[in-house]
């Protein structure tokens, strides 16, 4: 089955009212070289377990906001607003 | 006629794991045990191939069997058809009955764009003297004379793209054919032997750690797909993946009428009739990550919505299984393919929703590459590296769409 996100503006709603971000990353600080910006850009930590991620409600407020999902089971811990 | 019936293993069991083997295969799916295969043809015959679950278990098994080359780039195109010219021949090799069909592919196009990407990869295609050309819409219809082209559909068909040497192959007869090949010639398979750890010292891998005991190892490969990232975590390799599910299913046997693969991009479907008579159906990856083999219900309704589409003969038709399976997805959808920063350990991995079609030149280039030190030609473009280096290998427009 697909699952369910509680949008922190709308409440709950099934998860092809979302846009999927990607998991949170960290941001290079300063001048970063090329080396750190391809990794920055590119590779993904991809954990099976609890992720931090992004998400957009598209079909609703328009806002993004971050959840915690488990990967393995799909289940997701909280929704939290940012901003 | 008693030999006719008797049973016969098509691999040996082995009920216990060695303290060392030159090579070690962590995914006994198409990917490694292809790779087993080929290096019996280097002398290289110390191997063991261990898998978590059951032989073909991952994405050898969850595919929709279909071979084709026709790609975007010349690396994948060059590459992919390498792998349908040695699939061509397997069987005959193996002894064994793939079930090979080699019945054309289809892309339709449902849009201007969409013709001047096709013609785009038509050209680059047969630059690499592939059979790929760019058809109309009366050809599409002579092709595929039971499939629904009138002009009242939502995506009206304007062409396609088509390549008469792509088709369909038995997955599963891949899997053990493969797996009887790679037996014959000494190589070990362990399935339900999970990878637990990898031992490393400096830039080498010394040991795999299983749940069965600890194994001294040479080389190591990591051949599992949508798991690569956590095979690569225990070494400390990092990579540019991220896992999804891909979803098929399949009807119940009807009369044969569709004797080609029938792509759209645009309706994210992909469909071939298997010789028994099923339609087997796949879709587009989930684009959130996840390792859960599970369906969700929007791909079926949106599958057979398509599916009806274009063949309202299967209106009544029952569904016998739908499954999903797990996708390692790149940024440029283009496989990561040999060399890590760790000497002994390299990886077969960014295979996305590609991986089924280019197992027999995974091995055969995996295996040159442990058997020779040197990477091969037809796979340096799609080093590790290339992410660090800014030279992508982008198939967005041939590979994206799950086929």
């Amino acid at each position: 089955m697909s699952f369910l996100l509680t949008c922190p503006h709308c409440g709950v709603r099934e998860v092809t009212d979302f846009g999927y971000g990607g998991e949170v990353t960290k941001r290079p600080t300063g001048s970063p070289d090329r080396r750190e910006l391809n990794t920055y850009n590119y590779f993904r930590r991809n954990v099976a377990g609890v992720q931090r991620e992004w998400w957009y409600h598209r079909s609703g407020c328009r806002a993004w906001f971050i959840a915690e999902r488990d990967t393995t089971t799909n289940e997701v811990h909280k929704t939290e607003a940012v901003g | 006629m008693r030999d006719l019936l008797r049973r016969r293993r098509m691999w040996r069991r082995r009920p216990e794991l060695k303290r060392s083997y030159d090579v070690v295969i962590i995914g006994a799916g198409s990917h490694g045990l292809a790779t087993a295969y080929y290096l019996r043809r280097h002398g290289i015959t110390d191997v063991a191939i261990l898998d978590r679950s059951y032989i073909g278990s991952g994405a050898a098994g969850r595919n929709t069997t279909i071979l084709r080359s026709n790609y975007k780039t010349p690396e994948g195109a060059r590459f992919y058809d390498a792998s349908v010219r040695l699939y061509e021949g397997l069987g005959a090799e193996l002894d064994f009955n793939l079930l090979f069909s080699r019945r054309g592919h289809l892309t339709l196009a449902h849009s201007d764009r969409a013709l001047a990407v096709m013609a785009n990869r038509a050209e680059v295609n047969r630059l690499e003297g592939i059979d790929s050309r760019l058809i109309g819409p009366d050809r599409v219809a002579e092709l595929a004379p039971t499939m629904y082209v009138g002009p009242d559909t939502t995506y009206p068909i304007m062409g396609a793209l088509h390549h008469p040497p792509g088709g369909i192959i038995r997955h599963d007869a891949v899997v053990w054919g493969l797996a009887r090949g790679a037996d014959e010639g000494g190589a070990e398979i362990h399935p339900h032997t999970e990878v637990t750890g990898l031992r490393r010292e400096g830039d080498r891998i010394t040991a795999v750690e299983t749940g069965r005991g600890t194994v001294a190892a040479g080389t190591v490969l990591n051949c599992t797909a949508g798991w690569s990232t956590l095979l690569c975590d225990m070494a400390g390799v990092r990579l540019p993946i991220t896992t999804h599910i891909l979803q098929a299913c399949v009807t119940e046997p009807v009369k044969p009428f569709l004797d080609v693969v029938v792509v759209s991009s645009q309706m994210h479907v992909y469909i071939s009739q298997s010789d028994r008579g099923e339609f087997v159906m796949g879709s587009e990856i989930e684009p959130w990550t996840t390792y859960r083999m599970q369906n969700t219900l929007n791909f079926l309704q949106d599958l057979t919505r398509h599916t009806l589409e274009l063949f309202p003969q299967l209106e009544r038709a029952r569904l016998l299984r739908a499954w999903a399976g797990l996708c390692d997805i790149s940024p440029d959808y283009s496989p990561i393919l040999g060399r890590t920063e760790v000497e002994n350990f390299h990886v077969s991995a960014g295979w996305g929703t590609y991986g089924f079609k280019a197992a027999p030149i995974v091995g055969r280039t995996l295996a040159e590459l442990v058997a020779t030190g040197r990477t091969p030609e037809l796979i340096a473009p799609f080093a590790l590296e290339r992410f660090h280096t800014d030279e992508l290998v982008s198939e967005l427009a041939a590979a994206a769409v799950s086929h």
